[in-house]
Parts: structure tokens; sequence; C-alpha cells
């Protein structure tokens, strides 16, 4: 038997008809044709298919939907806005922080969550901030230069 | 795509309501926190629970309450980010923060709780597999098979405790209430573990744990350290988690607890006494340390070798005490292994 719910996927409300079973991660790529959130191990191994629930990394292959009803969920989808990318995209894009890309949307969130706790972060705690996303072509320093140009370019914005 | 079977969720709001669902449901019925270790099991087809209860919704049960005088009341549902990163806990419970910011990454202690923490399944190399791995070898006794893959001759399954919290909270001297249709206990957290692979928890499945009780502060200084291959995702192989209570310069009361070497945390019951009474000397710590290898019975069912993992026993608590003891460390101060 199928669920209705109602989300809250990039600032808007979506409604969708889907069985309980369904993780978020299916539901985000299947049902409501958000397939920039990356399917990876689909055991919580690999973090790939990171998500922001109200502003904090999760894991949307291990998420239930029934759960997350009135919470703010964040996809890849949501980060530029009005044709602009979001200044951590445009930094990963310069600095080669993606390779295949296919780590990149959960990366990408995830250190956006940091920024907003942490607007000028430390090497060592972007390290920590990223430990739970695997990337298998960057060996990551690229990754690591890349959130550090994005937060000191958006912190000079700020000033 | 891989998928959970497909189940009935049902989202109590109080834990009477969430009690009710799992009397309601029977055998049919499991409980959910998190779902981050209860998840992937259920995607390898090791649950197939047709009701799922999901604790997510249930908002006694989340927070931290309490003073360092008269002890901490830790909610079950409360995260482990929230857990490790609680201004009190790292206070004064310092081996408790290190232990749930251990646990596996960032995103995995934003959803994962301390009572899935406490409740987390046992693991083992022929069990922690997919379906079809799990058939080709042809099952073992802890799921769908007759034997113990690790030990064929046995009657009991080795798979091995692999919380980081457990041996915390025992050497901790912390308490677990449960709730379920009898009504509410409290009972020592040690209490909580049985020395089997399959049947690893002395509670019952239709009791709810709800909440970790912390006893008073009262000096005590605690660590934990943890091995495992990689600095983040990865279970422990070997936990060591210690408390210590000092009346001055001595040692009044001494708790090493081991994680990760049976199917249950251990107590290294010679190694606590050995200290007690004694001052925190680098002597001391290494007669405990060799003291604390020998119930360290890890088997060959994790990742490293287990006689590493035993000769680890006793270098991780030696770092653990000198740590509490305020000497040097040498090598790695926890964790991982470079
Ligand atoms: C890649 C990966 C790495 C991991 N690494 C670690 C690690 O390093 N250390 C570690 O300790 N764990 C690790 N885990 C396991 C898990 O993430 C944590 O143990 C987590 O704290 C489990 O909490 P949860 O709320 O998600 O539990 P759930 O998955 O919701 O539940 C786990 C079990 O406990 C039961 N349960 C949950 N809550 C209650 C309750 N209140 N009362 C009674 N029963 C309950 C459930 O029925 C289930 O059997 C890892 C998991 C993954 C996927
Ligand atoms: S210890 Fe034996 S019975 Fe238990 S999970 Fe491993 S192989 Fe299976
Ligand atoms: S796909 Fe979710 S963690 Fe790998
Ligand atoms: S860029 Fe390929 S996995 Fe990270």
């Amino acid at each position: 038997m199928k669920i209705r719910l109602e989300l809250t996927v990039n600032e808007e409300t979506r409604e969708v008809l889907v069985a309980p079973h369904k993780t978020l991660l299916e539901v985000l790529r299947e049902d409501l044709g958000l397939t920039g959130t990356k399917h990876g191990c689909e055991l919580g191994e690999c973090g790939t298919c990171t998500v922001l629930v109200d502003g904090a990394p999760v894991l949307s292959c291990l998420a239930l939907p029934a759960e997350l009803q009135g919470r703010a969920i964040a996809t890849v989808e949501g980060m530029a806005g009005g044709g602009q990318l979001h200044p951590l995209q445009q930094a990963f894009a310069e600095l080669g922080a993606a390779q295949c890309g296919y780590c990149t949307p959960g990366v990408l969130l995830t250190a956006q969550s940091l920024l907003s706790e942490r607007p000028t972060p430390t090497r060592e705690e972007i390290r920590e901030a990223l430990a739970g996303n695997l990337c298998r072509c960057t060996g990551y320093t690229k990754i690591l230069d890349a959130v550090e140009l994005a937060s000191l370019r958006m912190a000079e914005v700020a000033r | 795509m891989m998928r959970l079977p497909p189940f009935t969720y049902v989202a109590p709001r109080t834990v009477r309501d969430a009690v009710a669902a799992l009397r309601e449901h029977g055998a049919d019925a499991m409980l959910v926190a998190g779902g981050t270790d209860l998840y992937p099991n259920m995607k390898r087809r090791q649950f197939e629970p047709k009701v799922l209860v999901g604790l997510g919704g249930v908002a006694e049960m989340r927070g931290v309450r309490g003073s360092a005088r008269d002890g901490f009341t830790i909610g079950a549902g409360t995260t482990l980010s929230a857990l490790a990163r609680h201004p009190d806990i790292v206070r004064h419970y310092p081996g408790l923060a290190t232990a749930a910011g251990l646990v596996s990454s960032p995103q995995l202690r934003n959803m994962g709780t301390i009572g899935g923490n406490l409740c987390v399944d046992t693991r083992c190399n022929y069990y922690n597999q997919s379906f079809a791995w799990r058939k080709a070898i042809g099952f073992c006794m802890k799921k769908d098979g007759e034997i113990c893959l690790v030990a064929p001759g046995s009657p009991r399954c080795w798979a091995v405790s692999s919380s980081d919290v457990a041996p915390v909270a025992w050497s901790l001297g912390a308490k677990v209430r449960l709730v379920g249709p009898a009504g509410e206990r409290v009972i020592p957290a040690e209490a909580l573990y049985r020395d089997d692979g399959i049947q690893y928890l002395a509670k019952q499945p239709n009791e709810i744990l709800t909440a970790l009780l912390l006893p008073p502060a009262d000096g005590r200084r605690s660590a934990y350290m943890k091995l495992r291959r990689r600095g983040s995702f990865d279970f422990p192989v070997l936990g060591v988690a210690v408390s210590v209570r000092m009346d001055g310069e001595t040692v009044r009361e001494a708790r090493i607890v081991l994680g990760a070497v049976a199917s249950q945390p251990r107590e290294a019951t010679k190694a606590s006494a050995a200290l007690v009474g004694r001052q925190l000397t680098p002597e001391a710590i290494d007669a405990a340390a060799e003291a604390a290898a020998g119930p360290s019975k890890p088997l060959d069912n994790t990742d490293f070798t287990h006689p590493y993992r035993k000769k680890m026993t006793r270098v991780f608590v030696a770092r653990a005490l000198r740590r509490i003891a305020g000497l040097p460390v040498s090598g790695r101060v926890e964790e991982e292994l470079a």
C-alpha cells in the first residue's frame, strides 16, 4: 500500500504517493526526478547520497521520507540560484575538485553545511566535516582547497 | 538500487504508544531509531520485519538532562552528534563524548542514536555481507544457516559486539531504563548484554530502551580508544574504555572495559583491581595493561588479525590510562592505525 507524503525539497512543497519502504534516495531520484543525488553503496558506507535535512548532512539511502515531513530537505539541485553557481560549485569547477563528479553533490552539500556553521573553518575542520564522503578520484587535496577558496570568497562577500 | 524489503511503518509519539504498537504486532514488529544499523541489515535481508515502529517522533526520548552532581539522563533518541558535542558530557564524561564522536561518519552520527548504538547488532565477516554472498558460502547460524563458519564445531555464534558506546557505558557504571508491557525497570548497562552473537541483548524484544543514566561525575576521569583501519566509517575492531576515580593521588575505583573482543563488552576485572590503592605511575599502568590483555580473546572474524588485536589491547589500555594520568602518550592518542 502506498502512502501520501508532503515533503519540502529545496524550499518547494512536493506531494508524493510512495510505498513506505522507499528510502529518501529512491523517492528523490525516482518519484521527484531529482537525480543530482547519487547512489553509491546504498548501505551508509560512502556518503555520495548525502542531502541536508534542516541544514545537517544525512544519508538519503538510509532515511525514510515518512520521518521527514515538515523538515527542510536540500539537494544539490537547490544550490545554484538565479543562474549563478554557489561559490562552492564555482570553486570546485575552477580548481578541478570534481573529476568523475560522482561524489561531488554529497561533498558540496556537506561543505555547504559546514560553512553555514563555521564560515572560515581550518583545514582540519574541513577534513573532519568531510570524513563521511569518500572520493575515488581526487585524492581529496583539491576538494579541501576548493572548500577553502569558497569559504574565503564567501567571507569576503559577507564583509 | 538496493531496496528495503516491504514493511508497514508505525510512528508513535509517546513511549506508551510505542509499547502498545510493539504489543499489537508482536514478533512481526521491530523498533527503529536512526536506522543506520537496521536499514543496511534489512537491505541485506538480515531482518525482514513486517512492521517497523519508528522512535523518531517520540520527543520524550530525546535530549540530555541533569547535572554533574546528580548525574545525567540521556534520552535514547539523542543523536550521537548531539551527545559528542554536549558541553557537560565533553567536560565530565570525556570517554563517552569521545566514543560517540568516533562512531562511523559525521552523517551517520547525525542520524544514529545512543539507544540504537547500545543495541547495535553484533558483527562478523561472514554475516555483514549481501544476501547473494551469504547464500554462495552456505549461510551461517546467525541468519538462515545451521553452523558457524568461523568455528564450525561450535554450538554458538561468536559475532562481535561492535558498539563504541557500550564499553564506555559499562565502565562508567551507567544504567539503562527499559520500558515494556510490564512497566519500567532500570538495570546496570552491563546487564543489558549476553555473551552470544545472536541473542546479544538481555532485554526482551518488546522492551524499549528509553534512556542511558549516568552516575554523578564525582571526580571521575574517563577515556576511550578505538582501533580501526580507517579514521572514519569503520566499526571498532578493538575499543578500550577506562574510567577511574581518585582519592588524591591514589586510585579509589577503576573500571577497564574492552569492546569488540567478544559478543559482549568484556570487563578486565583483574586489570582494574590491580590499579586500586595505587598511584597511576607508568609501572602500575604497564602492569594493568598486561593484565587487561588476558580477557581479550578476539576471534578471527573482523578486520585485522586476531593476535594483533589482542596485542593492541595492552597498548591501548596503557595509552588510555596514561592519558587519564596526564602522562605523555606515545604513538597515536586515539583511534585509527595510520
Ligand atoms: C558504514 C557504517 C559504519 C558504522 N560504524 C559504526 C561504528 O564505528 N561504531 C558503532 O558503534 N556503530 C557503527 N555503525 C552502526 C550504527 O550507525 C550506530 O551504532 C548507530 O548508533 C545506531 O543507532 P541507530 O539509531 O541508527 O540504530 P537503528 O539502526 O535504528 O537500530 C539498531 C538496533 O537497535 C534497536 N533499537 C534502536 N533503538 C532502540 C531503543 N530505543 N530501544 C530498543 N531497541 C532499539 C533496533 O531495533 C535495531 O535492532 C555504523 C553503521 C554504518 C552503516
Ligand atoms: S560467528 Fe559464526 S554464526 Fe556468528 S555470524 Fe560469524 S560465522 Fe555466523
Ligand atoms: S549511497 Fe548512501 S552512503 Fe553510499
Ligand atoms: S570525483 Fe570521482 S569520486 Fe570524487
